[in-house]
């Protein structure tokens, strides 16, 4: 599906990079808030992943195999922008060292690939998550529906920008169908990989699938034979909720913009197939006619191709624009009341809410595994700027605030109230 | 970690294009890429001027011919595609040996050939001459944003680990008699990746904690700073300037 050079002419393709070059700054903005410093290495290695997982074979039937496209996997599991900036990774790598994709399609390919994937994935998974009941195997069915329904979303979206842009003056319907068809063939397997893999991770670390925050029972502490509610991550978990839904409100409002373009496209111009192939007799003469000059007999289906796609490209440009619009200012506002309020606990909380099991899970790790130096899995630092290794680091523990001496001090971290945190959060956020 | 840090497209040489500072390199070839792809489809003749002008690049970057071609082939998926294109597209049909083409899907077919191979071979011609590494800097010296950069170099240094646990995941379930036959195989197919994810992720926390006891504090400090002097850039947008030259005379010849 890596669009190559000369498939979409320059202008979309400039646009779909200006489009995408928008998703990306927005997903660098928000993901760094989620993670905080840890976005670099975890984003890294999840893209990392991202790209291995691309590479395994999975068999369908007769000798033949297909392989995860991942865009829906990465945003279930780490998040829909920390998702998009590791797709974005991956196909920037893929054009720039593999040559696949072509450069100055690359706009076009994050935009399909990854922010539409993303954009219509995780708000579906969201949603779903929470009208089922709780519970594993919904959480798979959500993922399940959330693939299925992104890949041919993706494929639609590249049909649009191929309306727009496309080199060939293949007509739309076809394209569409061949596209989306095809899509929905490949959204089947994807969805089963997806479901099949959040599924397995949701049954060892359910904390880590970002989508699923919310399903994991709260940490109960054994005291004394009977069990009581871990105290630390209750206040961190309050604030939480309120950005994750004002974020998926936000998104949601874009996707129904990005939606509302696309269906109104498909129906002005679903008609003109139904009529071209009703009036099929005379076809090419009317076409020159229209090519000559635009004929008069204008009903639906033989003022063709041409303004449909007039059309199209208008309603396709003015719903971008008015997405990158509406969604820059929704995230702007959402961000600058988040700024404004980052002196209190929310700014540290973010972090923990991003992983909320695992912070949750900290305090009953703690008591088994506190030692700041008993650790023997550290990774050495990569990089030559790192110094030798003089302060290993427990591995297991989460530190949420950037605590300089790694592990040590996380139990007080995560309590939300440790002063060197929301200071470089909020000086970040306004630096960035 | 020990498989080297070169990726399997780079060919080392001591050529002039492989010391062109990196983000020399990359502006060119997008500059050139740029130019290619808004080029008339009708210039027929310009897009040969294009292949001349990336064969002399090849040849001063001593990479041989049958190497970038093969490398061409990543291609094949589209060129499938574009194969298709005189069947469906519209306009006026023309008679070629019996088939029924479209005049402008012939075209389109040409267009997209054309210009995904020009700008394919320029890729390949990046990554052949350029390391890794100093393609990460010459696009943060881009502009690139650096959480990009630093994500990107992270990808790029734990790609290789990320894939040997793969492989060995891959001889673990062989070993054990496991062959992926069909569809009833997914579940352990995607319960590997299930488990690959969270080793992946749980390394990820092990490197942030790991560079956080070493100072890290969200950014990495620029320790060389790639820069290009005047005759460097004379030189490396040679390249595009040229291609600017015959695209103008294409659109208007």
């Amino acid at each position: 599906m890596h669009v190559p050079d000369g498939f979409i002419n320059a202008p979309v393709s400039a646009a779909a990079g200006a489009l995408a070059a928008a998703a990306v700054a927005v997903s660098l903005r928000a993901a760094r808030r989620e993670l905080d410093e840890r976005a670099a290495p975890l984003a890294g290695l999840v893209a990392a992943f991202v790209f291995a997982v691309q590479m395994l074979n999975f068999p369908v039937a007769a000798g033949t195999s297909g392989h995860l496209l991942g865009g829906a996997l990465a945003a279930i599991l780490v998040g829909p922008f920390t998702g998009v900036l590791c797709l974005t990774v991956v196909l920037l790598l893929q054009a720039v060292l593999f040559a696949d994709g072509g450069l100055t399609a690359l706009g076009v390919n994050i935009t399909v690939m990854a922010v539409v994937t993303t954009a219509v994935a995780h708000p579906l998974f969201r949603g779903l998550v929470k009208v089922l009941p709780r519970g594993r195997r919904p959480a798979t069915a959500a993922a399940f529906t959330a693939a299925l329904v992104s890949v041919p979303a993706a494929a639609a979206a590249f049909t649009l920008l191929y309306a727009v842009g496309g080199t060939t003056d293949v007509a739309f319907g076809k394209v569409a169908t061949a596209m989306v068809g095809v899509h929905v063939l490949i959204g089947i397997g994807e969805a089963a990989i997806t479901a099949l893999t959040v599924g397995a991770v949701l049954a060892v670390r359910p904390d880590l699938v970002h989508g699923a925050r919310g399903l994991t029972a709260p940490v109960k502490l054994r005291v004394g034979g009977a069990l009581v509610d871990a105290p630390a991550p209750a206040p961190a978990a309050a604030p939480a909720p309120a950005r994750p839904r004002r974020a998926l409100w936000a998104t949601g409002l874009v996707i129904s913009l990005v939606l509302a373009g696309c269906v109104s496209y498909y129906a002005s111009s679903e008609p003109d197939g139904l009529e071209k192939v009703a009036a099929d007799q005379g076809f090419d003469a009317k076409e020159r006619e229209h090519a000559t000059g635009g004929s008069p007999l204008a009903d639906y289906g033989v003022d063709d191709i041409a303004d449909a796609r007039l059309s199209g490209g208008l309603a396709g440009v003015i719903g971008v624009g008015a997405t990158v619009a509406a969604g820059t200012a929704v995230l702007w506002t959402v961000r600058r009341r988040r700024v404004s309020a980052a002196g209190s606990a929310g700014a540290v909380a973010d972090p923990a809410g991003a992983v909320p099991g695992s912070a949750g899970a900290v305090p009953g790790r703690a008591g088994a595994a506190p030692g700041p130096a008993g650790a023997a899995t550290t990774t050495p630092a990569p990089g030559s700027s790192a110094p030798p290794p003089s302060a290993p680091a427990s591995s297991r523990t989460t530190p949420s605030a950037p605590a300089p001496t790694g592990a040590a001090p996380s139990g007080a971290a995560q309590s939300g109230t440790s002063p060197p945190g929301p200071a470089p959060a909020s000086e970040r956020a306004e630096s960035v | 970690m020990g498989a080297g840090h070169v990726h399997r497209l780079y060919r080392h040489g001591p050529s002039p294009v492989h010391a062109l500072p990196p983000h020399a390199k990359l502006t060119a070839i997008l500059g050139f890429v740029v130019v290619v792809v808004s080029t008339p489809r009708e210039a027929v003749w310009a897009f040969a001027a294009y292949a001349l002008l990336l064969a002399a690049v090849a040849y001063a970057a001593r990479v041989p011919a049958a190497f970038l071609l093969r490398r061409l082939l990543i291609e094949a998926p589209f060129v499938g595609f574009a194969l298709l294109l005189p069947f469906v597209a519209e306009g006026e049909r023309a008679h070629v040996l019996g088939l029924s083409l479209s005049e402008s899907g012939l075209w389109g077919a040409w267009n997209v050939l054309a210009k995904g191979t020009l700008g394919v071979a320029a890729s390949v011609l990046l990554a052949a001459t350029t390391e890794l590494r100093a393609l990460l800097l010459g696009l943060q010296r881009l502009g690139l944003p650096p959480l990009l950069v630093q994500i990107a170099s992270f990808m790029v240094r734990y790609g290789d680990v990320v894939t040997d646990e793969m492989r060995r995941m891959r001889i673990a379930r062989a070993s054990r008699g496991f062959e992926a036959r069909g569809v009833r195989h997914w579940g352990v197919l995607a319960k590997s990746a299930g488990a690959l994810f969270i080793r992946s992720y749980e390394r990820g926390e092990r490197v942030h904690l790991a560079m956080v006891s070493r100072g890290y504090t969200g950014s990495l400090p620029v320790l060389d700073e790639v820069t290009a002097t005047r005759a460097q850039w004379t030189y490396a947008l040679t390249l595009p300037a040229t291609a600017l030259a015959v695209c103008l005379l294409g659109w208007t010849l």
